[in-house]
């Protein structure tokens, strides 16, 4: 992966490293932040201020499906909020929680591009565009029986 | 030099090289732009938003930090203002933003009266906030005995995390989480690991990153601050002590004059609390018939040592006399006078921790071979031979660091282990003790590519070695010059003023060995912490802090006063001579000048006034390379000197560098509560040591 980037660059490639990184392991770790920092020739302090800095980046595991619901202006306008407030009473969850059986965690989010589609919910990389409470029920429910 | 172009700057038309960052071409022409994250001499970093100005024919305001001054397209000067209205309304929100968690502790807080935002606040008045949103609030956190971090304070201007990046090259500290939650994180997640050196709470414009010894405990305006030169190391750094009551709250940087601009190692910010140790000494010991101590007066100590050293020079006995590396230029003159005029006798001597008489034999005819401490933060390239600088000597790391940083100059480290040098430097290279040469020599085609260098080396290049080291120099074809490390504040001034045993003389371990030795004289110095005394019959005098090993084996002690409590003059490991300044006196305790003018006064010896300034004026006009200039040294400036260029004869005894290391210094660091505090904390971060 260093590869790609040009001679004295390494540093560029703490944040790629940390996402696919954490796509494997399922969290940020402090053995993680280690070994990216070798890797990368930086100190384990700096890859630990990009782990605080980005809200992707997660030091502790989240549920099989970790949903994400945006209030930002867009979304809060024509009912995120109201969506969000859902999503925590279906999932009986708070932000950046994680149910016990490791299924689904929460997190409120801030703006992740789709305005257009407001108001928006991610589930891991998949985004769910113009959602109403009942069809965040529906797609929960879907969720359960999936896996 | 680069291009001049016009800059007309509120009204007024300056030259400015093309290029310079604004906020330094309007500094050099006496206009100030306010600024919190910029600080000279770092990267650039744009955060704080103090420093916006106007420029004309750009619709918003611009940064002046990073702004570089050029000419307009058109060929006109670019037109600035730095206090129009739309500036000054545009600073006020500044300020009201920075004050939106800032809990406003001024009077409680230890920046208030020397805080860069609270003058900020007091020049652009944000007297009031919009916000009625609670406050952000932290609690405070301890992240080692010596650093306290308050996030509420913190206007995150990342000042304490690039000093301690690029220039202490630790980088200990960075900043955790984002928005409105952001704030400096410290390595270990709850505390620090680092050298302990205080350079972010010096770096801190707010009170942030607060000092654990100095914290609540006075006002700034409530002391006398005194700048002195730190008593600890021999790179000579200047400290300036805050005095409150006689007491010593604290040393810092105040005004960055010394030839240490503002850099401070932990000793010298923290490391003077060994004046007030409760072991120190405050009245003359007397060994009685037990075995014990018996506490006497003045009167009668100065009595029993007049007699006693008139007995004995009457009688022609040994005296064996022991000089200190701690101790000022003019007490070592007025000891070695005393020793050779007064007493009669040779065996003077010193702990010599660096072979300087070699290097200054190889050296001789030569002229301009000594470097100074700018020499190392100005020469293209710089190699460090045998020593692990940053625990050693880190002002001369610092130099190395900044001269790399803002030059780009190379660095080579020849060593035994890791060094913090490696970072920088172009060629590390690993050697066993005893390899030096081979491992400069294997620089060879390297350092003669270089068009000037800096060698710097430890105690394990001395005598043969160092003589072919200095060959190597020479070889180079390229200007060489060179730094003999030695450890303490003034072993270059001791070895300068003389306390050698030339013409046949004892050396220090001669004199311990002598069987018939009558007396043994130490001043300021513990020779018998490593080596037993032969000569059961001897009287020996010491004068010191501390009831030491070798005070503890003495038959007189004489409480003596520290470097902070005298005046007179050191020289540093470049040889450049600073003043002393008296902070606070010690009850019970005199300079060592005053014992020793004592002594001479009682034996009726005609040894000069021992005053400070007296001494310094026979200094000036006896010692070579010393007639300094006294207005410069007044001022607090560092005065070069020359040692004499020519032939010196080699020296009995032993050399050899105590070895310390970042939070060790001698017998001082054993008395220093808050060197000893943080002692363990560090230690991983560096590799290998040398000694």
């Amino acid at each position: 992966m260093l590869q790609s980037y040009p001679e004295g660059k390494k540093r560029s490639a703490v944040v790629p490293m940390l996402i696919y990184a954490q796509d494997e392991t399922g969290a940020v770790t402090a053995e993680l932040i280690e070994e990216v920092a070798k890797r990368c020739e930086v100190t384990p302090l700096q890859v630990d201020e990009v782990v605080g800095y980005y809200s992707m980046l997660h030091r502790k595991p989240q549920g099989k499906f970790h949903v994400q619901v945006c209030t930002n202006i867009s979304c809060m306008l024509v009912g995120g909020t109201e969506l969000y407030d859902q999503a925590c009473k279906k999932l009986g969850l708070g932000h950046k929680q994680t149910a016990a059986d490791g299924v689904f965690s929460l997190e409120e989010v801030e703006c992740m591009g789709a305005c257009s589609w407001a108001p928006m919910v991610a589930i891991n990389y998949d985004y769910h565009h113009n959602v109403t409470p009942e069809q965040f029920d529906a797609l929960i429910e879907g969720l359960k029986r999936a896996q | 030099m680069a291009e001049l172009v016009k800059v007309k700057i509120n009204g007024q038309e300056f030259e400015a090289e093309k290029g310079k960052l604004l906020i330094e071409a309007a500094r050099e022409n006496g206009i100030e732009i306010p600024a919190f994250c910029y600080k000279e001499g770092y990267s650039l970093q744009a955060a704080c938003r103090m420093c916006l100005v106007e420029v004309e024919g750009t619709p918003k305001l611009q940064v002046g930090c990073t702004l570089p001054v050029d000419v307009n397209r058109d060929g006109t000067p670019m037109v600035v203002h730095t206090e129009s209205d739309t500036v000054k309304a545009a600073r006020k929100s500044t300020l009201e933003l920075l004050l939106t968690n800032h809990p406003l502790d001024c009077p409680v807080c230890d920046k208030g009266g020397e805080c860069e935002l609270q003058d900020m606040v007091f020049r652009y008045g944000a007297g009031e906030s919009r916000y009625t949103e609670r406050k952000v609030h932290t609690p405070e956190k301890q992240w080692s005995p010596v650093v306290f971090f308050d996030a509420p304070r913190c206007i995150l201007c990342y000042r304490c995390v690039r000093a301690c990046n690029e220039g202490m090259g630790v980088g200990a500290l960075g900043i955790g989480n984002r928005g409105v939650v952001a704030e400096i994180i410290p390595n270990k997640h709850d505390h620090l690991e680092c050298d302990e050196c205080g350079a972010c709470i010096d770096i801190c414009p707010v009170g942030a990153l607060t000092s654990g010894i100095y914290r609540y405990q006075t006002r700034p305006w409530e002391m006398n601050h005194v700048g002195t030169i730190c008593t600890h190391c021999s790179d000579g750094c200047k400290t300036t002590l805050g005095v409150r009551d006689g007491e010593i709250m604290r040393g810092n940087n105040r005004d960055s004059s010394g030839i240490n601009g503002e850099f401070l190692c932990v000793k010298g910010r923290y490391g003077f609390d060994f004046v007030n140790h409760p072991d120190r000494l405050q009245t003359p010991l007397l060994r009685n018939a037990a075995g014990g101590f018996d506490e006497i007066s003045w009167a009668q100590a100065l009595d029993l040592v007049s007699k006693k050293f008139t007995e004995v020079k009457s009688k022609n006995g040994k005296f064996g006399v022991i000089g200190s590396n701690h101790t000022t230029n003019e007490e070592n003159y007025f000891l070695q006078k005393f020793a050779r005029q007064g007493l009669g006798t040779k065996n003077i001597d010193h702990h010599r921790t660096g072979d300087l008489a070699t290097l200054f034999d190889a050296l001789s005819g030569k002229t301009d071979a000594l470097a100074s401490m700018q020499d190392v933060y100005t020469a293209k390239a710089v190699l460090v031979v045998g020593s692990d600088l940053a625990q050693q000597h880190p002002l001369l790391s610092f130099q190395a660091r900044a001269n790399y940083r803002h030059h780009a100059a190379h660095i080579y480290a020849v060593t035994t282990g890791e060094v913090r040098e490696d970072k920088q430097a172009v060629a590390s290279v690993r050697v066993q003790k005893g390899g030096e040469l081979a491992g400069v020599e294997s620089l060879r085609d390297k350092l003669k590519a270089e068009a000037n260098l800096v060698i710097v080396f430890g105690d394990t290049v001395q005598g043969d070695a160092l003589r072919k080291l200095v060959a190597f120099g020479d070889s180079l074809g390229i200007p060489v010059k060179y730094v003999g490390l030695v450890d303490y504040s003034n072993s270059r001034g001791a070895y300068d003023m003389d306390l050698l045993p030339r013409d046949g003389g004892l050396s220090r371990e001669q004199m311990l060995a002598a069987a018939d030795l009558d007396v043994l004289w130490v001043v300021g110095a513990n020779p018998l912490k490593s080596a037993a005394l032969a000569s059961k019959n001897a009287c020996v005098v010491v004068q010191d802090m501390f009831l030491t090993e070798t005070a503890k084996a003495a038959t007189l002690v004489l409480p003596a006063a520290s470097a902070y409590e005298k005046n007179g003059t050191v020289t540093n490991v470049t040889g450049e001579v600073q003043k002393l300044k008296q902070a606070i006196k010690v009850m019970g305790t005199k300079t060592d000048l005053e014992i020793m003018g004592s002594i001479a006064k009682e034996m009726g010896l005609n040894l000069g006034i021992w005053l400070p300034e007296k001494m310094l004026e026979e200094i000036r006009s006896t010692v070579h390379g010393y007639n300094v200039a006294l207005p410069v040294l007044s001022s607090g400036a560092a005065v070069a000197t020359q040692p004499l260029n020519g032939k010196v004869a080699a020296l009995p005894g032993t050399i050899g560098s105590a070895g310390d290391t970042l939070f060790t210094s001698g017998t001082l660091g054993r008395y220093s509560k808050t060197l000893n505090s943080v002692m363990e904390a560090p230690g991983s971060l560096y590799g290998g040591k040398d000694h």
